[in-house]
């Protein structure tokens, strides 16, 4: 199996109907993309598969054959998104935190506060509240750094 | 430059937000095996027989019998094996552990048990064995109830609620030279080095724990991580290979620990204007098959059991009882966000009797500095009950909105409650906890065993020791904890790590200087070389507590909330929408003013789950709905707004004047949401209040 992982071609000896998170965790040795429930319902999974931001835990690895994804560790140390998350204490236990990282990064421009709960819907933080999250996309959004 | 009071750098760096961060699951060491528990699927009865119906070349297999001194989890008591021997008490109790390098192969042994199934014991109000029964007496409160104007009973309800951290429990044991280690997401380290000796006895004396980056705790994560621990240890033992147990989260759900559902009865009395002159109190807590920490939840709750309120006269009753379903153990809060839902809800429903405004009724009645409590506790100048009341009706314009909405489905509804900072009683006075300061080449570093499970503890700490000692904050570093190589800090529960361990670390901080006489610390360490400071805990010396009679000074301080819950009702499909929640809290002094609000936004949720989505279903003694689709946690789209108000009322005996935090949160969004439905006209007593629940409530 070929796809391209932030930015590389990688191939994988998985078998087919691996789940894309294990993949990524036991033979790519990234493992900055957690499992917090198996069954696609909290998004601590989440990577970009072409653009879109899906739960890897449901993504049998022979699904994504020729595509593109990226994972937390695409996005190297420095993005500014990742520093307001720290700032602006939208990670606390930081379990959540990539998985919710990858989910913000497809918001479109000036988003609104609906469109960010709208598109974090789908990631459960169970420590925020999500304020202090929202806080940190929309500085993002607004260009500010940490 | 000063730290204190300012949301200065985390000291946890960027890992979090890169994926760096590495917790339980993403540590692998050489040969490391996976480990899966094998548990009863009936809730009592005993085992006939267990056979393996799997090719076992490859396992390793523990039963009870490789128990090397003692089969019981030393926690309050020891009645819990980690193996059930011949009888389980409970659905998915531990029996046999197996172990394979390879997780499909492990998770398609088949292990059979057969078993002599008896009658389980689900009510705990049908259950007759209670692990504690506390009763606290103030005034007379049978003949104060005889001269009172009016009494008002009630009974109220709360459910199971599941923590949810989104890092299930897990551990690796890694055997190391002369003895064992775990890796592990734990928010007590020590905690697992008790139940480890307990286990092992002097054989295998050298346990150390090493707490991983860990993904959310909220007391899920205090007394559970001993008993997966010491699977982890036995199978490592036997196999002599590092053995890794990750629950999945169905497994996590419905075996580990809850919070205590409750059954809280009410008979106050009140005279025509308002003044509570008796409030008579019942609190029974399902403890499920197992002591654990139900002793001391059901103090909490007892002690909080009537409110932030002055009265006379009151008796409250206590039991935790014994039931064949899970044990339930600690979730932030203790014990008191059931009785301070009931008392707010027995609040609001005296108002209504006496046709009073539900905000003068607690007006009236409010804990002001000099009152005492149900305990006998005179309150000293840190309480704020009235403050924090005032400031939430002010500014959410309370009683406007209150009016106005009347006869529409939006309502406002608000809750009154405080909560006691650190251990009960006597209990830090008998943990003894201590920490340490080493001195480094360019600073200090932090040596306790507090862990950092998201709340922050790392970063305040490394403010207080920065301003005690008066050195930038960059040189400050905090410690992974080690058993083996940091100070006992005792747990991190009770809201006690920022006001206790803190103070402590304060202490350390003023010796610490002193030694250095005017040095820095770079110039000292060069000069003299490496030094420590180790300090033990010394509560205030007015603390007075009898806890044969429950009577004195139950806590060193309280922190205060009033939570103001606007919302509105669909009166076709009794969804309830939460608009916004605004919450006034007093908790002495903010050390990190964003990560103090992030405690206070965190726990508001927690909150809003437990009043509306949070619902345990139980089936034959175990939690049916074990998955997050249908145990739901508030998403995005179900929070309202969040309006934190941050209230300043120093606690002296606090580092910088900050009390407790973590729990307070939680205590007040249950009773406010509930305060608001009964302003549409909707009787509830009990929660989670699902729209099931609502279509079925009758009128007031």
């Amino acid at each position: 199996m070929r796809f391209n992982l932030n930015g590389a071609d990688v191939e994988v000896g998985a078998h087919p109907m691996s789940r894309l998170l294990d993949v990524l965790r036991e033979e790519c040795n990234l493992t900055g993309t957690k499992e917090g429930c198996g069954e696609g319902e909290c998004g601590a999974c989440t990577v970009l598969i072409d653009g879109e931001p899906v739960c890897s835990c449901l993504v049998p690895v022979s699904q994504v054959e020729g595509a593109e994804i990226i994972s937390i560790e695409g996005l190297g140390g420095d993005h500014p998104l990742q520093k307001l998350f720290m700032n602006e204490v939208g990670a606390q236990c930081g379990i959540c935190t990539p998985g919710m990282i990858m989910a913000a990064l497809t918001l479109p421009d000036e988003p609104t506060l609906d469109d960010i709960k709208t598109a974090l819907a789908g990631n459960l933080c169970r420590c925020t509240g999500y304020s202090a999250i929202y806080r940190a996309v929309l500085k993002w959004k607004n260009g500010e750094t940490a | 430059m000063t730290a204190v009071g300012k949301s200065v750098a985390r000291k946890d760096g960027i890992g979090k937000a890169t994926g760096g961060a590495k917790y339980a699951d993403d540590l692998v060491f050489p040969e490391m095996l996976h480990g899966r528990t094998i548990r009863s699927t009936i809730p009592r009865g005993r085992i006939k027989s267990i056979r393996y119906d799997f090719d076992t070349r490859g396992f390793t297999i523990v039963d009870y019998r490789d128990v090397p001194a003692k089969n019981a989890v030393d926690l309050m008591s020891q009645d819990q094996p980690f193996l059930a021997e011949n009888e389980v008490k409970h659905m998915a109790e531990p029996i046999v552990l197996l172990a394979h390098a390879d997780k499909d192969t492990l998770n398609a042994a088949k292990v059979v048990i057969e078993y002599e199934e008896q009658e389980p014991l689900f009510d705990p109000e049908e259950s007759t064995l209670s692990f504690r029964n506390v009763e606290i007496i103030k005034g007379d409160t049978d003949e104060a109830l005889r001269t009172a104007d009016v009494i008002v009973e009630g009974v109220y309800r709360t459910g199971h609620q599941e923590h949810v951290y989104i890092e299930p429990n897990g551990v690796i044991a890694v055997p190391e030279e002369g003895g064992v280690a775990i890796y592990g997401s734990v928010q007590c380290p020590f905690y697992v080095i008790k139940a480890l000796r307990c286990l092992l006895g002097s054989a295998h004396p050298n346990v150390r724990v090493i707490q991983t980056e860990t993904g959310g705790g909220f007391g899920g994560k205090e007394e559970y991580p001993s008993m997966i621990s010491g699977h982890a240890v036995l199978l490592a033992l036997k196999s002599r290979k590092p053995v890794k147990i990750i629950y999945d989260r169905t497994e996590d759900m419905v075996a580990t620990t809850k919070r205590h559902p409750s059954i809280v009865r009410h008979r106050t009395g009140v005279t025509r204007e308002g003044k509570l002159v008796a409030m008579d109190v019942d609190v029974i807590l399902d403890g499920g098959a197992y002591v654990t920490l139900s002793p001391t939840v059901l103090s909490r709750g007892c002690i909080h059991a009537a409110g932030p309120y002055s009265c006379d006269n009151v008796h409250i009753r206590g039991r935790a009882m014994f039931t064949n379903t899970p044990p339930n153990g600690a979730f932030r809060g203790f014990g008191a966000p059931q009785t301070e839902f009931a008392v707010e809800v027995h609040m609001d429903r005296i108002a209504e009797r006496l046709g009073m405004d539900p905000v003068e009724l607690r007006r009236r009645n409010a804990l002001k500095p000099g009152d005492r409590t149900a305990t006998g506790q005179t309150l000293r100048d840190d309480t704020s009950a009235h403050m924090v009341l005032e400031e939430a009706v002010k500014r959410t314009d309370y009683a406007r909105k209150r009016k106005e909405w009347k006869g529409t489905n939006k309502s406002i509804g608000l809750s009154l409650f405080y909560h006691g900072a650190g251990f009960t009683g006597a209990g830090e006075r008998t943990l003894k906890s201590r920490a340490r300061l080493d001195l480094t080449p360019t600073g200090v570093r932090i040596a306790v065993g507090s862990t950092e499970i998201g709340q922050g503890t790392r970063t305040m700490h490394a403010q207080i020791v920065t301003d005690a000692l008066g050195i930038p904050y960059e040189t400050v570093e905090v410690a992974q904890p080690d058993t083996s190589r940091v100070a006992d800090s005792g747990p991190t529960v009770a809201s006690r790590t920022c006001m206790v361990v803190g103070k402590i670390l304060e202490e350390c901080a003023h010796e610490m200087k002193e030694k250095l006489g005017g040095l820095s610390p770079a110039d000292y360490y060069a000069k003299h070389g490496a030094i420590s400071v180790e300090r033990m805990y010394e509560p205030p010396d007015w603390i007075q507590w009898d806890d044969q009679k429950y009577l004195g000074d139950a806590y060193a301080t309280y922190g205060w909330g009033c939570d103001v819950a606007e919302l509105e009702l669909d009166p076709d499909t009794y969804e309830v929408k939460p608009i916004k929640l605004t919450a006034v809290q007093e908790f002495g002094r903010p050390i990190h003013p964003a990560l103090a609000r992030g405690q206070i936004e965190g726990g508001t949720a927690q909150g809003l789950g437990y009043a509306l989505l949070e619902k345990v279903v139980m089936k034959n003694g175990a939690m049916a709905n074990g998955q997050l689709t249908n145990y739901v946690i508030p998403t995005t789209l179900d929070m309202p707004e969040l309006d934190v108000v941050m209230m300043e009322n120093p606690y002296p005996g606090g580092p910088f004047g900050a009390k407790g935090l973590g729990e307070l949160p939680m205590d007040g969004p249950a009773p406010a949401v509930v305060s608001a439905l009964r302003g549409l006209g909707l009787d509830v007593r009990e929660i989670p209040a699902t729209p099931e629940l609502l279509a079925t409530t009758p009128s007031i």
